[in-house]
């Protein structure tokens, strides 16, 4: 059995089945979770025994092993459901993450309720309980009780309020529109309409009316500005951020990258002096990426950027325009850091190219950088090409670096746009991979900005995957053209 | 030069047959005259060869060559594997060059002009002959772009006479029937055949004044083999050729004059009838029929 080589079938096999199960957990994974965040959930209003109501989405399901002396000091009901529960799920209690909002009246985003708290008949979906997105503070949820338009109170039935809220939300009201709403505990709020971003009643939706509030958070998401620190609102500056730094990126590295593998493999005398330059590139693939961010810093922004302030901004000074991250800063770095694999590719391809074709050159009296030009390029092209892929995937998901050249948590000026000269590669730029840093653990909601770590990580890996499968297909066509038969 | 040794050759015959002895002197290191048969030297030679030697690293590869190509001939090189027939072709346009540890000695001489020499350009040589490989490599481009290849890179634009180059050395590769249609598709596409006469037609088409061949046939399928042989014949007359082959019949073939090579050395050079059917060595003889090599 071991000579015919089945246990190593079985062994390889398995390597891959784990590599494969590894990253379909993690992808699916982010897949579930990203895709879940905008799908708008029921609003349930808890009672508990002090006779307060939480009004909110429940974000999160949980069980807790109570304090020894808790159940102990309880009394009545609420110990007989504390005891109940407790013996169904072996010593622990149940609780739910609620997202209550109304930050400016609680101080609170998110409260957890016990289980045990709520009596029968504790828990509710109420009808009109409306959930509204904000410009600030975050999330509302309450009831409506009045709308009034210009001084004036127009509807008090909540259908009525809701189909005239729909009918004026986002027109153009110079006597001021106010929305009244309740909150669970009694309390009165008056809400404005310019600063509510999107309201809809989460318990009354159907299936269609959920999709259309998914399609405009994504909308949202894509193509808008953060709002709330980042945390709500969409990522359309950190999308075009890095994009635009990727491909920035790619166009720098590729032609350097070229041109040392082109003297490396072609020009250069084969040697000890050329082995240790070959290793020490590949050695330069393993240098952590935040040192490639400290020598951008150090010599990029401050050294030439510095300089380009001193001689063109100097009006400018100390304020420093160049002299500070940039997204060119930016680009220059990530393609100092990915230029090893463009150069390894690309020397590989230049080794593929059949000595036959380039001695059939010479031999029609082709100098040597004739042969390069017209043979040996097109023919090692798509092998340059799998290069700058490779490079562009480190790139793209490289944060490290970023924090330390040009990549901040927000700049809502983009990096191209229609103000003379269009191009501003001095700004500093917003990217998705710092954003998810940013979000995760950097954000004073976090709880609320959790859910968008993922959407943007999933966000990211599409992007990815995109500008991959773009490439791909370039290289296909090359592939197709310069070794396959066919034009 | 040839002639005592000849004579101290044939009496060592009469005596007693001694077939071996040049080959075992050659492989003993010594430097032996090669028989070079007076019709060869009778023609005008397009290049000449003269005392030539050529060292890969520490190992000598050729010894002394000294041998006339006759003008608008075929000449054959034949001999066994390893016994320096294309290295000695690869000389000729200074393509051992592109190797780094080649040392050579002695020169060669194209109409006149020195082939080693100081002052001599490279590339203005190799424009001058063209050369077909063993295996066909057309270029990653279209097949016109791969026939005017030379005279691109030397700088030709015109649209017309590149036209015009194309097609005269497609029909001289006898190639022009068969892809007039799609000049412009890739040459990667051709057949192994086809696409060898595409390199025959890339070598023509700069006009050179010799034609270098390193075994043009030995990847090819007998049919394609006999078109390339029939299109050697057509070309001789307008084009020197001298082709490297490992097939003896090939070279009986297609050639007017056969050198047999052994171990570096030329050991035999005359008009191929005369060489395979009565050759004035039986060292010659027995390589031709087969009894070594």
């Amino acid at each position: 059995m071991l000579a015919r080589g089945e246990p190593v079938v079985w062994l390889t096999g398995s390597g891959l089945v784990i590599g494969l199960l590894m990253v379909t957990v993690l992808v699916g994974y982010v897949f579930y979770q990203g895709l879940i965040t905008f799908w708008p959930r029921p609003v349930v209003a808890l009672t508990t025994p002090d006779g307060r109501t939480h009004l909110g989405e429940v974000t999160r399901t949980d069980t807790f092993i109570p304090p020894p002396d808790l159940i102990p000091g309880l009394t009545g009901a609420l110990r007989e459901r504390a005891e109940a529960q407790t013996a169904r799920e072996e010593g622990a209690l149940g609780r739910r993450l609620l997202r209550t909002g109304n930050f400016e009246l609680t101080g609170e985003h998110f409260r957890w309720v016990e289980d045990y708290l709520i009596a029968e008949g504790g828990e509710s979906r109420p009808e009109w309980a409306l959930v509204f997105e904000r410009t600030t503070w975050g999330r509302f949820y309450g009831f409506p009780t009045a709308l009034v338009l210009g001084g004036e109170v127009v509807a008090e039935d909540p259908s009525r309020i809701w189909e005239m809220f729909q009918d004026h939300h986002g027109g153009d009201h110079p006597a001021g529109a106010v929305l009244r709403v309740r909150t669970a505990s009694g309390e009165e709020k008056e809400l404005d309409l310019t600063e509510i971003v999107r309201a809809y009643p989460a318990n009354r939706l159907g299936f269609l009316d959920k999709v259309r509030v998914y399609a405009s958070r994504w909308n949202e998401f894509l193509t808008a500005e953060p709002r709330e620190a980042n945390s709500e609102g969409g990522v359309f500056p950190a999308i075009f951020g890095t994009v635009v730094m990727t491909l920035a990126m790619t166009i720098l590295v590729v032609p350097f990258g070229v041109m040392a593998a082109l003297y490396l493999r072609e020009y250069a005398k084969q040697g000890w002096l050329t082995s240790v330059v070959r290793i020490s590139i590949n050695n330069l693939a393993g240098v952590p990426s935040i040192v490639f961010g400290v020598f951008g810093l150090g010599f990029f922004c401050y050294i030439v950027g510095g300089g380009i302030d001193q001689v063109f901004f100097s009006d400018k000074l100390p304020s420093p325009t160049f002299g500070t991250g940039g997204i060119m800063w930016a680009s220059l770095t990530l393609a100092l850091l990915t230029l090893p694999v463009v150069i390894v590719a690309t020397e590989e391809a230049l080794a593929a190219v059949p000595t036959s074709m380039r001695e059939g050159s010479f031999a029609c009296g082709a100098t040597r950088w004739q042969t390069i030009r017209r043979v040996v390029l097109p023919r090692a092209l798509p092998g340059v090409m799998t290069g700058a892929i490779l490079a562009m995937a480190r790139g793209a998901g490289e944060v490290a670096p970023l924090m330390l050249v040009g990549a901040v948590k927000l700049a809502p000026d983009l990096p191209l746009d229609l103000e003379w000269p269009f191009m501003h590669p001095e700004r500093s730029f917003m990217h998705l991979g710092f954003h998810i840093y940013d979000l995760g653990f950097q954000s004073q909601n976090s709880e609320a900005a959790k859910p968008m770590v993922f959407t943007t990580t999933l966000l990211l890996m599409g992007i990815v995957l995109f500008l991959n499968a773009a490439a791909i297909r370039l290289r296909s066509g090359l592939t197709r053209k310069y070794t396959g038969s066919k034009f | 030069m040839g002639m005592p040794l000849m004579r101290k050759e044939s009496t060592a015959m009469d005596a007693k047959p001694a077939p071996f002895d040049r080959l075992a002197a050659i492989v003993a290191g010594e430097t032996v005259p090669p028989e070079i048969h007076s019709e060869v030297k009778a023609e005008e030679a397009i290049l000449q060869v003269e005392g030539f030697n050529l060292w890969y690293g520490e190992k000598q590869a050729l010894f002394d060559i000294g041998m006339p190509i006759p003008r608008g001939k075929v000449t054959a090189l034949i001999g066994p594997s390893g016994c320096g027939k294309s290295t000695l072709l690869r000389s000729v346009n200074r393509m051992n060059d592109l190797i780094d540890t080649v040392r050579i000695s002695g020169n060669m001489r194209i109409a006149g002009d020195e082939i080693y020499g100081k002052a001599v350009d490279v590339i203005e040589l190799r424009r001058r002959m063209g050369m077909v490989f063993q295996k066909s490599n057309p270029f990653p481009m279209s097949i016109r772009e791969n026939v005017v290849y030379a005279l691109r890179i030397n700088g030709e634009r015109n649209r017309a006479v590149l036209d015009e180059v194309c097609e005269k050395a497609l029909r001289g590769a006898a190639l022009w029937d068969e892809v007039k249609d799609r000049l412009d598709e890739s040459a990667l596409g051709m057949s192994g055949g086809q696409q060898q006469r595409l390199c025959i037609a890339r070598a023509i088409a700069a006009e050179p004044e010799m034609l270098l061949m390193d075994e043009p046939c030995s990847a090819l399928d007998p049919i394609a083999t006999s078109r390339v042989e029939e299109l050697i014949l057509e070309l001789r007359g307008d084009y020197t050729v001298l082709i490297v082959t490992h097939n003896m019949q090939q070279a009986s073939r297609v050639s007017d004059y056969t050198a047999f090579m052994y171990l570096g050395q030329v050991v035999e050079y005359g008009p191929t009838a005369r060489l395979f059917t009565n050759p004035r060595l039986k060292e010659t003889e027995d390589y031709i029929t087969g009894r070594f090599g």
